[in-house]
């Protein structure tokens, strides 16, 4: 049994019941799913929750969905790495990494698939779809090959070789389009009045999978000892989980799990390519203009974000800020994660520490504050963007002398030490 | 005449038909015309001061009117003009 009371437009406030549906019928506008914080509260503890599995299903009282054996590769409960190397480099005091890149398919996206599928199987749906920059795809092919479902996941063409490795393998449907991921999208957004048979994860069972990026923030503040931080940052494809993690952190408060009101500033990280978002935070306009992008963020590339005019909302009324970083920035913001702290992000990571480098020099992020920054994929997925940019030290023959005469240059030529 | 795709959303306006052909010069008068067709859909996706929702895509061919003359975007015989609810994506 769940808590869910209904679905709401998050527009117009018309209300409907926990179906298939994932737009108002009558302003299109996004339906939110509302629980019963009351009949929650009366049930969830701490305890309860650290008893549960080590999984977002620890938190299945806050889900849209509950099942005694969901669609679940054990997704979440990922570490919360205190990061002292990377907060001396950039003058703050206590800072943590959400790394997210330890899911099972390497990204966020499975917490909020594990809990798409779930509900979709639920509903009766046994087919799973989704347009994808790359990261729900890996994620949706995969569940469904767990699930049993067939799946059909249509990406841009051009994605990243990894991207398409790793959704093709699980031996679904996969269609490269020749169009950006807004065309992709457009095109699963028709798709979807024509096979109304079809989970589409991200079109009509979404209103259900935006709920699963919540569980980032349930995570956080457990594992801060049920605290909330002062300000967390996180990269705006969509605006989904931007805005989910600001409700979970509210959520939690509300059910009684933490002791204070929570007052988290959220701040959003875009790519200077696509940064519809950044941009009207920038010009403090209310209208989110498209953009076409072109950034080697491509996780992130989303011109059209449906969701940017809520994060622009939640990142203002937080207190926030939101930056867009150039793809120079993006590089050095994923090697200077994996040398301070050993995590090796991909680009959209790369965003996140660029952004939460720039707003650390502009002193919108504090050093007295406890700040989080959102690591949501891992490398692997992008290793084309550090193609020429890191690589071996020398390529040397297999000899004591090769060897030393590379060592000599390498440490005349840098400022590591000779060892 | 141009060709408007309805979304499943708001066929209950047009009978469960997903396809009609609709006379105007720009998108905003075939989106009119679409409404004087079949009575509701103006209210459904124009906003109050008469743009377009801000959850509301339309599409003429392949292109967001958006990014091109927005409700004044002039139109074409045989062109196809989409209105699809704008969704999430990641």
């Amino acid at each position: 049994m769940d808590f869910v009371s209904g679905l709401r437009c998050r527009e117009c406030g018309r209300t409907y019941p926990a179906e298939a549906l994932h737009v108002c019928d009558y302003c299109f506008g996004p339906l939110e799913v509302t629980y019963d914080y009351e009949r929650v509260a009366s049930v969830i503890s701490r305890e309860r929750i650290e008893a549960g599995p080590r999984s977002i299903w620890r938190y299945a009282d806050l889900l849209p969905v509950r099942d005694a054996a969901p669609v679940d590769l054990g997704a979440g409960f990922t570490p919360l790495v205190r990061a002292d190397r990377l907060a001396a480099e950039l003058g703050l005091g206590e800072l943590w990494i959400k790394d997210d890149t330890a899911n099972p398919t390497g990204s966020f996206k499975d917490r909020v698939v594990s809990v798409a599928l779930t509900k979709a199987r639920q509903l009766g749906f046994k087919i799973a779809a989704c347009a994808s920059t790359g990261n729900l795809a890996n994620s949706v092919a995969a569940h469904a090959a767990r699930a049993g479902m067939d799946s059909v996941v249509l990406i841009p063409h051009d994605l990243e070789r990894a991207k398409v490795t790793m959704t093709s393998v699980y031996g679904g449907r996969v269609f490269a389009v020749e169009g950006s991921y807004d065309d992709v999208n457009r095109l699963c957004a028709e798709l979807t009045s024509e096979q109304p048979e079809w989970a589409f994860v991200n079109v009509n069972v979404r209103t259900y999978y935006a709920e699963g990026s919540k569980t980032l923030a349930f995570e956080v503040a457990e594992q801060l000892g049920w605290r909330a931080p002062d300000h967390v940052v996180v990269p705006i494809g969509s605006g989904s989980q931007l805005t989910k993690v600001a409700k979970g952190f509210k959520e939690l408060y509300e059910v009684g799990l933490l002791d204070e009101e929570p007052s988290v500033r959220v701040s959003g990280a875009q790519a200077e390519g696509c940064s519809p978002v950044a941009t009207a935070f920038a010009e403090g306009t209310d209208a989110i203009r498209p953009v076409k992008p072109n950034t080697i963020a491509k996780s992130l590339a989303i011109g059209n974000p449906a969701d940017g005019w809520y994060a622009l909302d939640t990142i203002r009324r937080s207190g926030g800020a939101c930056a867009a970083v150039s793809d120079a920035e993006v590089l050095d913001g994923i090697r200077l994660l994996a040398r301070t702290e050993g995590i090796f992000a991909e680009t959209a990571g790369g965003v996140t520490i660029a952004t939460l480098a720039r707003l650390a020099a502009q002193g919108v992020i504090r050093p007295d504050e406890r700040v989080v920054a959102m690591i949501t994929g891992h490398g692997l997925k992008t290793v084309e963007a550090l193609t020429g940019v890191v690589g071996p030290t020398a390529t040397i023959a297999p000899t004591l002398d090769s060897f030393a005469e590379a060592m000599a240059a390498d440490a005349a030529s840098t400022q590591r030490s000779s060892l | 005449m141009t060709k408007v795709r309805v979304p499943a959303q708001l066929r209950t306006l047009t009978g469960g038909v997903g396809e009609l052909s609709i006379e105007g010069a720009t998108v905003g008068e075939v989106l009119k015309g679409l409404d004087a067709a079949h009575a509701g859909f103006a209210e459904r996706i124009f906003d109050a001061d008469g743009g377009l929702r801000r959850f509301v895509n339309v599409f003429l061919d392949e292109e967001d009117v958006r990014f091109l003359d927005g409700l004044a975007t002039p139109v074409t015989g045989g062109q196809t003009l989409s209105i699809v609810p704008a969704v999430a994506g990641g």
